[in-house]
């Protein structure tokens, strides 16, 4: 009874002013705006038959801010803590009413090294909600992200809460691999002479700790090295460089300063001041980049720390569910996720290319062109990296030589493209920056009234991961939720299914969800001994 | 745009150059050739680019660069030297490349060397006489004096610059052993400024656009300098400085001199002139001035093209460069699946040096000791790369992802390639054959690795003979060069092709032969081990064999040889050949080696042979007990012939009369495969080029007048050949032109 009047409460959430205009205007020239819109796109809706429907509901991050600033002494947990909780808050969400939580991170905290699972304990949401962590480098909370489309697609789940978690300010650093042995050996050890001869075989290399490895493990060569060998073979300058670095501050400043990032969640840090801004936006002048000296190649590359995005903490949450669920749960869905796909390349020499290849696959998945897409966000992870893309894009060239096709994509417009700043400025907390790409896609389409958007990300490390040893890449078409259309538009409305039906057969699911879910619900979670 | 339009007036076809902002580029490009070497040409056509550099006021600086994609310069024209008739001659060309380079050096327009590929011996030379130098960090590109393996030394001045760039003890390594050094170390000896990365694909192709990345860097090091922001003297370290104040007493610089030339002589046996030279022209410079110096580098360089010993590397350069070449064509199928039976030392060492080149290869054995201990070999030798750096361990688990080891015969039905390394015994090479034969597709080649076995009797069993083909490697495959291939009138050219183009692949020099008892190598071979048998048993000290055979240049004595391929597999083939070849391949009493074997003395794998072998210890004693069978088969000998000089010729002769005889009877293509079959499997002196060349040189009637006397003594082991005689009764007959 409660959950139903909590529905029905729902049904109405407060809604921003803007919000209501916009909505009521568009509902009140939807036909005309369709029409147009099929006039100018090639499709007029990417839903396929057959396959549920499936939308972003909400979409938060904490701000994203240096390492080693306020976030400083919280640990990752903790921030993905926040984002959960910050996402409970704006939605409103009932904390039982979840299917599954996954994570996505890189770096990983071995005392939480299934972050997923502490932060959803800790942030309060249901100990019979079982969830798991995903990595794969930069692209982590992509996978986060998939993984609960597809847990829906199967069936298996109706909402999902995805998200992505990076703590830079404190990485696992590891005693030597001869003291790690002798300390193990030291357990197994059974008399005082074993304990004593083996502390008396500890040598000053010993001591030596183990960073996490700045390079990649395949090729032994550190993400800037790559992204500035990439500038080099596609020609890119370090002038263009400097001017998109700047270009990512000066939009991400407008962003900011204009009120658009409303993904950012206010974060009250235990023993710190509450945030609620990114901290890396930082719009310079060109001499003041020109000024930089290459931070990887030295002294003729043309990646400098200026151009690079930086060493950030901070966590992302999104709520993903299937339309009909969030429908009737009384949600108004911002976007649609309509497909994606990975794409892996060489390590070595294409390391950060996968935009290039994989845009052109999911454009072709999806059934559209470039011109279609209204929102581009893509991951900056080096500004020359950025690049290099669009010229491999714009390529007739490389398409053929590379990608077997005929003709290339085409470059994405830049006035479609990260126009609320990216990674460069925004910051790119490894795991996390995936929910903000896709959230900030829906935002922008329904702030410019487009239709379609497209995310695209390499998987590179950034500077200190040790984890990518593929470049892969990752996709997302949304389009904009027009709600009245979309309950009742044909292309949309393909529900063969009657709702009592799909009611019950959730039921089951359900059932034997709980039948499966061993793991994680076996023992009554409680925070001392979940730590397993 | 001017510029270009002169370069095409004059038409110069192998350096041109063009003027971008201030800096000409100056590209050099041997149109006739896949590499560029500093021919008569290219010389000329370089005076003349830079003279106009030089006079072109719109010019500040210069770069130069090939514009071939893997390619430097590979080092000077040898057929230049080659067409000389005097060390005069010689000494005179030396000279005038000293006097281009003195001008490189002394332009007042800095010239930057951008170099991507080998920059090897007079274009090392060029670019160390350059102001600067750029390099890219690609696995191609390598800096080195390998004259000296020519029996040559660095002759435009070479000697001169290198110990003043890379200090005494830097250059004297570089310049003796000829060694390719790679980038990053040519980096750290200060030997190139600055590195340049490789790029991968782009908006054209990756080699393509990494020469032109090369050629802007090099571009902004030619302003840099000009406008003094890169400076050409280099701030020393304190390590540098010390160093340069050692090297600065002269006490200190003799003792070097000393050191090394004891290392030579220890090394070379007195038996190359080359690294002496070497050392003296060094030495020359930087004890009497440069002067005398460059002086003495072009004397020594004109004697040293004069001599006999340069001539024979030379050759052999030659003849290796043609045994790289697969003279039956192209294959119809490339071999992609390779199987081998066998995990033992031969077949894992096979796997080995296939698996890397992206050939997926099976290793196949009867038991799983035999098969781990193969494997662990093969990964042992990826590892000892991975800790020397030159992969890195992500290369070395990728490499190994294409070996498959296995008992079974699965997956052998997508064998394009089997070669059997299993025991020397007929009837297990014929079970082995029938049971391959059953599984593999009918294009499948079957070669057998074997070291004496005709392959015609091993082929007996085979259904398809026209695809049995013979591949004789040698121990350990990682490190010789050479391979042998045996074909018999029955195997196709196909079949040939094919084989030589694994071997190819594989790394390998490779010479095809034609079938018969021990094919070439291993019956060239079998009378110098009859004969070093015989030497043992008249009483020659293991010890004694082995410092006469390496003082005549062999590089392993002929008793330690012995120990190496095995007491056993000695005393088989010398028992197999000696039944095929009758007397003519006797001297020492087979039964020697038997009873050797029977006592457990099989060489170095069992520990014991001739010497014994401590795990650990490098130097080694002659085997006590062998002192005992040695007194049992007890000869004696007879003074006429047993002089050091005649225990050496008369294991060489043996050798080589057998070589000459195997080009007699058809089993050789020629004497070249004979010379690089006899030096890269066998370990014949370099120094006298092969056994061919040796004949040559050394005079095939004073070999002949040598042979008959030993032959009075011993009877027929030392009867020369028809052929050996006719080149001795015509003193115009040559094998080598």
């Amino acid at each position: 009874m409660a959950s139903m009047l909590m529905n029905s409460l729902r049904c109405c959430p407060p809604v921003n002013p803007a919000w209501a205009v916009q909505y009521a205007t568009r509902s009140l020239s939807t036909s005309v705006q369709l029409h147009a819109q099929v006039q100018t796109k090639s499709k007029k809706t990417l839903a396929k038959p057959g396959v549920k429907n499936i939308v972003l509901v909400e979409g938060v991050r904490t701000p994203f801010l240096l390492s080693g600033t306020t976030y400083a002494d919280l640990m990752p947990h903790d921030l993905a803590r926040a984002a959960l909780q910050g996402l409970l808050h704006k939605t409103s969400l009932p904390k039982d009413a979840v299917d599954y939580i996954i994570y996505g991170t890189v770096i990983q905290e071995v005392k939480t090294s299934n972050v997923a699972r502490e932060a959803s304990l800790g942030a309060g949401f249901s100990d019979k909600i079982p969830s798991h962590t995903v990595t794969m480098a930069c692209i982590s909370s992509n996978v986060a992200m998939t993984t609960g489309v597809g847990l829906i697609t199967a069936g298996q789940c109706d909402t999902i809460v995805a998200g992505g978690v990076e703590f830079m300010s404190d990485v696992p650093i590891r005693h030597s691999r001869k003291m790690r042995k002798t300390m193990l050996a030291l357990n197994r050890a059974k008399t005082l002479g074993q304990r004593l001869s083996l502390i008396g075989s500890i040598r000053m290399a010993h001591l030596t700790p183990e960073l996490p490895a700045v390079a990649e493990f395949s090729t032994a060569e550190t993400m800037g090295h790559s992204a500035d060998r990439l500038a080099a073979a596609f020609g890119v300058t370090r002038l263009e460089q400097d001017e998109f670095a700047l270009r990512s501050h000066t939009l991400a400043k407008q962003a900011q300063d204009a009120g658009l990032l409303s993904d950012v969640i206010s974060f009250k840090v235990p023993g710190r001041d509450t945030v609620a801004k990114d901290n890396g936006i930082r719009p310079s002048s060109m001499e003041q980049l020109a000024k930089l000296k290459p931070a990887f190649i030295k002294p003729h590359g043309t990646v400098t720390a200026a151009n690079s995005s930086f060493l950030t903490d901070g966590a992302s949450a999104v709520l993903i569910m299937s339309e009909e669920k969030a429908l009737a749960m009384g949600y108004k869905p911002k976007a649609y996720l309509r497909d994606f796909v990975f794409v892996s390349q060489d390590p070595k020499d294409q390391l950060l290319l996968g935009p290039a290849y994989g845009t052109p696959k999911v454009l072709a998945r999806a059934g559209l062109t470039m011109d279609d897409i209204d929102v581009f966000e893509f991951h900056e992870a080096f500004a020359g990296q950025i690049m290099a893309n669009l010229k491999a894009l714009d390529s007739d060239w490389f398409a053929q030589t590379y990608m077997g096709r005929k003709v290339k994509v085409g470059a994405p417009a830049m006035e479609k493209f990260n126009l609320w700043g990216g990674s460069l400025s925004l910051g790119h907390p490894f795991g996390a920056t995936g929910c903000r790409l896709v959230t900030t896609v829906a935002h922008r389409l329904l702030k410019e009234g487009g239709q379609y958007g497209l995310v695209a990300a390499c998987a590179a490390g950034g500077q200190v991961t040790h984890y990518t040893n593929t470049s892969s890449y990752f996709n997302v078409m949304d389009r904009k939720v027009i709600l009245p259309v979309c309950v009742s538009g044909p292309c949309d409305g393909d529900r063969s299914i009657p709702p009592v039906e799909q009611d019950s057969g959730r039921t089951e699911m359900m059932q034997e969800k709980t039948v499966y879910a061993y793991t994680q619900s076996g023992v009554t979670p409680t925070l001392s001994d979940c730590t397993y | 745009f001017v510029t270009n339009i002169r370069s095409l007036c004059t038409a110069r076809t192998h350096v041109n150059y063009e003027v971008k902002e201030d800096v000409a580029v100056i590209r050099m490009n041997d149109p006739t050739s896949k590499v560029n070497t500093l021919s008569v040409q290219m010389q000329n056509e370089m005076i003349e680019v830079f003279n106009e550099v030089l006079a072109n006021d719109a010019v500040q600086s210069a770069v130069l660069i090939s514009s071939k994609p893997g390619c430097f310069i590979a080092g000077a024209d040898i057929n230049m030297i080659q067409a000389c008739n005097t060390s005069e001659e010689v000494t005179k060309l030396s000279q005038e490349g000293q006097k281009m380079f003195a001008r490189i050096e002394k332009s007042p327009k800095p010239i930057v060397a951008a170099i991507n590929g080998p920059c090897l011996g007079g274009g090392l030379e060029f670019a160390i006489a350059c102001q600067y130098r750029v390099a890219t960090k690609s696995k191609k590109t390598v800096l080195g004096t390998p004259e000296v393996m020519l029996g040559l030394l660095p002759g435009a001045g070479g000697t001169q610059r290198l110990p003043k760039m890379v200090g005494i003890p830097g250059a004297f390594d570089m310049m003796l052993t000829g060694r390719n050094i790679r980038a990053d170390k040519a980096k750290k000896m200060g030997l190139v400024h600055q590195l340049v990365d490789p790029l991968g694909p782009g908006l054209k192709s990756p080699e393509e656009r990494t020469i032109e990345y090369l050629e802007e860097v090099a571009i902004q090091c030619a302003k840099g300098i000009v406008n003094k922001k890169i400076s050409l003297t280099k701030e020393k370290g304190m390590m540098q400085k010390v160093q340069d104040y050692v090297m600065g007493i002269e006490f200190v610089r003799q003792q070097i001199y000393k050191t090394v030339t004891a290392k030579v002589m220890k090394m070379s046996k007195g038996l190359y002139p080359a690294p002496l030279k070497i050392i003296e022209s060094v030495k020359a410079g930087l004890e009497q001035g440069p002067d005398s110096g460059y002086l003495a580098e072009a004397q020594n360089f004109g004697k040293l093209a004069m001599t006999s010993e340069s001539n024979a590397l030379i050759g052999l350069y030659h003849g290796q460069v043609a045994c790289k070449k697969n003279r039956f064509g192209v294959p119809e199928r490339p071999v992609k699946n390779l199987a081998i039976l066998g995990a033992g030392l031969m077949g894992a060492g096979i796997a080995q040096v296939t698996v890397d080149k992206g050939i997926h290869t099976v290793l196949k054995d009867t038991t799983v000791e035999g098969l781990s201990r193969g494997q662990q070999q093969v990964y042992k030798g990826l590892n000892d790369k991975t800790k020397k750096k030159t992969i890195t361990s992500f290369e070395r688990d990728f490499t190994l992802a294409s070996l498959t080891g296995q008992l079974d015969y699965s997956g052998f039905e997508k064998a394009d390639m089997v070669i059997e390394a299993v025991f020397e015994d007929l009837n297990i090479k014929h079970r082995v054959i029938k049971e391959v034969e059953a599984v593999i597709p009918p294009h499948c080649i079957f070669a057998t690795n074997t070291s004496a076995l005709p392959i015609k009797d091993i082929a007996a069993a085979s259904i398809r003979p026209e695809k049995v083909i013979g591949m004789h490697y040698f121990s350990p495959v990682d490190k010789m060069q050479l391979l042998e291939i045996i074909t018999t009138d029955k195997t196709s050219k196909d079949t040939t092709a094919s084989a030589v183009a694994v071997g190819l692949k594989q790394g390998k020099v490779i010479i095809v032969v034609g079938d018969g008892p021990g094919f070439y190598t291993t019956r060239c071979l079998a009378p110098m081990l009859a004969e070093a048998v015989r030497l043992l048993q008249e009483g020659v000290d293991p010890k004694k064999l082995d410092a006469l055979t390496t003082g005549f240049g062999f590089p392993v004595g002929a008793a330690t040889l012995a120990d190496e391929v095995g007491i056993d597999v000695a005393a088989h083939v010398a028992e197999d050949l000696g039944k095929a070849f009758g007397s003519r391949f006797g001297g020492g009493n087979v039964e020697v080696l038997k009873t050797m074997v029977e006592k457990g003395f099989k060489g170095r794998k069992s520990g014991k042979g001739c010497y014994v072998y401590t795990p650990g210890l490098k130097s080694k004693d002659v085997n006590p007990d062998i002192e005992d069978v040695l007194e049992k088969y007890k000869l004696t000998p007879n003074p006429l012939v047993s002089s050091d000089s005649d225990v050496q010729y008369r294991l060489v002769s043996r050798f080589v009369n057998e070589a000459v005889m195997c080009l007699q009877e058809g089993i050789l293509n020629g004497p070249v495969e004979g010379d690089i079959g006899a030096v890269f499997g066998l370990g014949f002196p370099p120094c006298l080029g092969g056994p061919f060349r040796f004949v040559d040189t050394f005079g095939a009637n004073k070999l002949v007048e040598k042979m008959r006397r030993y032959e009075e003594v011993y009877g027929n082991h030392f009867t020369p050949c028809q052929l050996l005689l006719d080149h001795a009764k015509d003193s115009s007959k040559r094998f080598h032109k």
